[in-house]
C-alpha cells in the first residue's frame, strides 16, 4: 500500500537515477541517517559503543570491502585479516611520521596503501581461479602478518612489538587515544562508514559494478562481450583493499588502541568477515550491514544469555558460539544461499503487493 | 664433507618426514574432492575431532561431561576405565563413519547442484561446528595422545651416520613410522580404488555423476563411503600429529598447510598430493635453514603459501592436475 512506485512520478533524469527510487525506501534511509547522526550519539554510553556500535561500524566497512571482491566480482579472498593489518600498520606509520597531518587523511591514505598491496596480491587472479585463488590469498594473510611481526621498522622498534595509537584530534576533539569520549569514536567511524557505503552503493550500481558482476557470473562470456578482465578484477581488488584498509586502520586506531599483527589480524579475522558476508548476503551492500550486525550481536547476546542468565562457565559459552555460528552458516547455505539480504528482498516484494493477493 | 652440507642433509631428511605428514592430510582432501567436487575445508578439524575422540575414549571420559556438569550441577568426570588403544581406534572409526553419514544426510544432500564455492563455505561452517562440538564433548585443554607408537631419536640412524660423517643425524622414530604408515595407506587406497567394486563405483562417480547414476550406482552411498574414508585418513593424520605435538586446537591449522600442498600437486591427483607434500616439507625446512636466520626466522608460516602462489602463476593446474579447459 505504501511501498510501491505507483504515483511516484519522476520528472527529470536525475530523479530517475537516484539511489532509492521508491519513496518509502528514501524516507527510511533519511530516518536511519537522522537516527545514526543526531540521536544515537547523544544517548550512547561507553559499554554500548565499545561492545556493539564500534565493532559493527568497523566490520561493516570491512564486509562491504570483501563483498565487493567476493560478492560482486566473485574472487574469494581469505586474506582480509592480512589486508586489515596493512591498513592498521600503514595508519600507524603515517600517524607517527607525520603527526601534524589530520588523521582523516591518514586513514584514507592507509586505505590507499592497502589498495595497492591488495592489487599486488590480486595479480595472480588473472591466471588462477576459484579455490586456487582462495588459497593464494592465504599466502597474503600469512606473509603479511609475519612481515609485521618480524620487521621492527613497522612497529617503530617498540620493545613489545605492539603498535599503540597516539592521541589525535579532529576539530579539537580527541578521536583516538585513551582519553576519547565514546560518542566521538562513534561519530568518527560513522562518518567513514557512511562515506564507504555511499561510494560502494554507487559503484556497484554503475558500469564498474556491472562489469564486476559480469566477471563473477561467467568470466569468459564477459570477456567476449567486451569486459576487460584485467581492469575489472584489478579494480575490484583495489576498491576492496581500500575499504578493508580503512576498516583495519579504524579497528586499530579507534577501537583497539593497541594491536599486534598475529593477535588482532589473524586468519580468524579473515573468516569472521567472510562469514559476515555469507550470512548477510553475497553481492549486497545491505547484506554487509546485516551480516556485520548479526555476527557482532550474536556473541554479546550469547554471552548475556548463557553466562549472565544461565550461569555457565565462559569457555563453554565460547564453544557454544562456535557450534551456533557453524550451524547457522550451514543452515543459511541450505535454506537461503543469498543470506539475510535475500530475506529482506523477499519481504519487500511481498510488501509491494500488500494488501492485495496478486 | 663440509659441515653445512651435512646439516643440510639432516634438514632435508627431516623435511621429507614432515612432508609425509602434510601429504597425509592432503590425501583426505583429494579423496573427497575427486568423488564429490567438494573442497573439504573441515579435513583438518576432522583430524582434530578424531584425535580428541580417540583420547576421550581411551581415557574413559564422559562425552559432554563439562556441559552436563554446568547444567545439572553434577560432578562427573570419567567412567574410570581405560580402553586399550586398538579398541579405541576401532570405536573412533565408528564415530567417524557415523559423522560421515550425518554430514551427508544433514548437509550435503541438501546442497547437491549448488556452486562449488557454496559447498566450500558449507565445509567452513562444518569445520566451526565440529570444532565446537569436539571441545564441548571432550574439553578443550591440550591432551597427550599415546597409542604405543615408538618415539624419540632413532639410535640406528644416529650411530650409522656418526660412523660415516662423524655427526649423528637426529631423526625421530615417530617420523619413520609415519612414513611407513603413509606408504601403506596410499597403497591400500590405490588397491581399494582399482580392484574393489566400491572403489570402482567411487571412480565412476568421480568421472561423471550422471553417467554413474544411470548405471545404477547410488551416489548417496558413494558419498558416505568417501567421507568415511576421508574420516579414516583424518584419524591416521590425527594420531600422528597428536602423538607428535599433543592434541590441541593448532591441529586443525595443519589443514591449512595442506592447501599449498594440494595446489602444488593438483586437487585431483593422489600421487600429486604426496609429491606436493614432500616438496613443501623439504622446501620449507631448507628455506628456514638457509634463508630464515637472515630475515628473522619463522618463515615456515608463509613459505609454503608463497611457493604455491608463485608456482600457480606459471602452472595453474598444479603438477599433476588435469588441464582446465574452459568453454562458454
Amino acid at each position: 500500500m505504501f511501498y510501491r512506485e505507483a504515483g511516484d512520478f519522476k520528472t527529470s533524469y536525475k530523479e530517475d537515477n537516484q539511489t532509492f527510487p521508491i519513496k518509502f525506501d528514501r524516507y527510511r534511509y533519511y530516518a536511519v541517517m537522522f537516527l545514526a547522526f543526531a540521536v544515537v550519539p547523544f544517548i550512547v554510553n561507553d559499554y554500548w559503543v565499545n561492545a556493539i556500535f564500534l565493532p559493527f561500524l568497523i566490520y561493516s566497512i570491512a564486509a562491504i570491502g570483501l563483498n565487493i571482491l567476493t560478492g560482486y566480482c566473485g574472487q574469494v579472498s581469505l586474506g582480509t585479516g592480512g589486508f586489515m593489518a596493512v591498513g592498521a600498520y600503514a595508519c600507524y606509520k603515517l600517524m607517527t611520521v607525520f603527526p601534524e597531518v589530520s588523521i582523516i587523511i591518514h586513514v584514507l591514505l592507509a586505505g590507499g596503501v592497502t589498495a595497492f598491496v591488495c592489487i599486488l596480491f590480486g595479480l595472480p587472479s588473472l591466471r588462477i581461479k576459484g579455490f586456487y585463488l582462495a588459497v593464494a590469498t592465504l599466502a597474503a594473510q600469512f606473509f603479511l602478518v609475519w612481515l609485521f611481526n618480524r620487521v621492527p621498522w613497522f612497529y617503530n622498534y617498540s620493545a613489545s612489538g605492539q603498535i599503540n595509537s597516539p592521541e589525535r584530534t579532529v576539530l579539537d576533539i580527541a578521536v583516538t587515544g585513551p582519553n576519547t569520549d565514546a560518542w566521538a569514536k562513534y561519530m568518527f567511524c560513522l562518518v567513514f562508514l557512511t562515506f564507504c557505503a555511499l561510494v560502494a552503493r554507487n559503484l556497484t550500481r554503475g558500469s564498474v559494478g556491472r562489469k564486476w558482476m559480469a566477471i563473477r557470473d561467467m568470466d569468459i562470456a564477459a570477456e567476449i562481450i567486451g569486459v576487460n578482465p584485467l581492469k575489472a578484477k584489478i579494480s575490484a581488488f583495489g576498491v576492496s583493499g581500500f575499504f578493508v584498509g580503512i576498516a583495519g586502520a579504524l579497528l586499530f586506531a579507534v577501537y583497539l588502541g593497541a594491536a599486534e599483527a598475529g593477535d588482532s589480524f589473524g586468519i580468524t579475522k579473515s573468516f569472521l568477515v567472510l562469514f559476515m558476508i555469507i550470512i548477510g548476503g553475497l553481492g549486497s551492500i545491505f547484506g554487509s550491514f546485516a551480516g556485520a550486525a548479526f555476527l557482532v550481536l550474536l556473541p554479546v547476546l550469547l554471552k548475556n544469555v548463557l553466562v549472565g542468565t544461565l550461569g555457565w562457565p565462559t569457555d563453554l559459552a565460547a564453544h557454544f558460539e562456535f557450534i551456533i555460528v557453524g550451524g547457522l552458516i550451514i543452515t543459511f547455505l541450505i535454506l537461503e544461499p543469498h543470506g539475510l539480504a535475500q530475506l529482506w528482498r523477499v519481504a519487500k516484494e511481498k510488501l509491494r503487493l500488500w494488501p492485495f493477493p496478486h | 664433507m663440509p659441515e653445512q652440507l651435512i646439516f643440510g642433509m639432516e634438514v632435508f631428511l627431516n623435511g621429507l618426514m614432515a612432508g609425509v605428514l602434510y601429504a597425509l592430510v592432503a590425501l583426505g582432501f583429494v579423496l573427497i574432492y575427486k568423488a564429490s567436487g567438494i573442497f573439504n575445508y573441515a579435513q583438518g578439524v576432522m583430524a582434530l575431532f578424531s584425535a580428541l575422540t580417540l583420547v576421550g575414549i581411551m581415557e574413559g571420559q564422559v562425552p559432554f561431561g563439562h556441559l552436563i556438569n554446568a547444567i545439572f550441577g553434577t560432578e562427573i568426570h570419567g567412567f574410570g576405565w581405560h580402553v586399550p588403544a586398538f579398541a579405541a581406534i576401532l570405536l573412533t572409526m565408528g564415530v567417524m563413519i557415523l559423522l560421515a553419514v550425518i554430514v551427508q544426510k544433514c548437509v550435503f544432500r541438501h546442497l547437491v547442484g549448488q556452486e562449488p564455492i557454496i559447498l566450500f563455505m558449507a565445509t567452513i561452517g562444518l569445520a566451526y561446528f565440529l570444532e565446537g562440538v569436539g571441545d564441548i564433548m571432550w574439553g578443550s585443554e591440550i591432551k597427550k595422545l599415546d597409542v604405543g607408537l615408538p618415539q624419540g631419536i632413532n639410535t640406528l640412524i644416529d650411530e650409522t651416520t656418526f660412523g660415516w660423517f662423524g655427526y649423528g643425524f637426529f631423526i625421530d622414530n615417530l617420523d619413520i613410522v609415519a612414513t611407513v604408515i603413509a606408504a601403506l595407506l596410499v597403497t591400500a587406497l590405490v588397491i581399494f580404488a582399482q580392484y574393489t567394486k566400491q572403489g570402482r563405483a567411487m571412480r565412476a562417480v568421480a568421472d561423471d555423476h550422471q553417467a554413474a547414476l544411470s548405471v545404477g550406482i547410488s551416489l548417496n552411498f558413494v558419498w558416505v563411503m568417501v567421507w568415511s574414508v576421508a574420516g579414516f585418513v583424518a584419524l591416521v593424520a590425527g594420531i600422528m600429529w597428536g602423538t607428535k605435538s599433543g592434541v590441541q586446537f593448532s591441529l586443525s591449522l595443519i589443514a591449512l598447510k595442506a592447501l599449498p600442498v594440494l595446489m602444488l600437486g593438483g586437487f585431483t591427483s593422489i600421487p600429486g598430493a604426496i609429491v606436493g607434500g614432500l616438496i613443501i616439507g623439504v622446501g620449507e625446512k631448507l628455506f628456514e635453514f638457509a634463508i630464515g636466520p637472515m630475515v628473522g626466522g619463522a618463515t615456515e608460516n608463509w613459505f609454503a603459501y608463497v611457493l604455491a602462489l608463485i608456482f600457480l602463476v606459471f602452472r595453474p593446474q598444479g603438477l599433476f592436475g588435469e588441464k582446465i579447459i574452459e568453454r562458454v
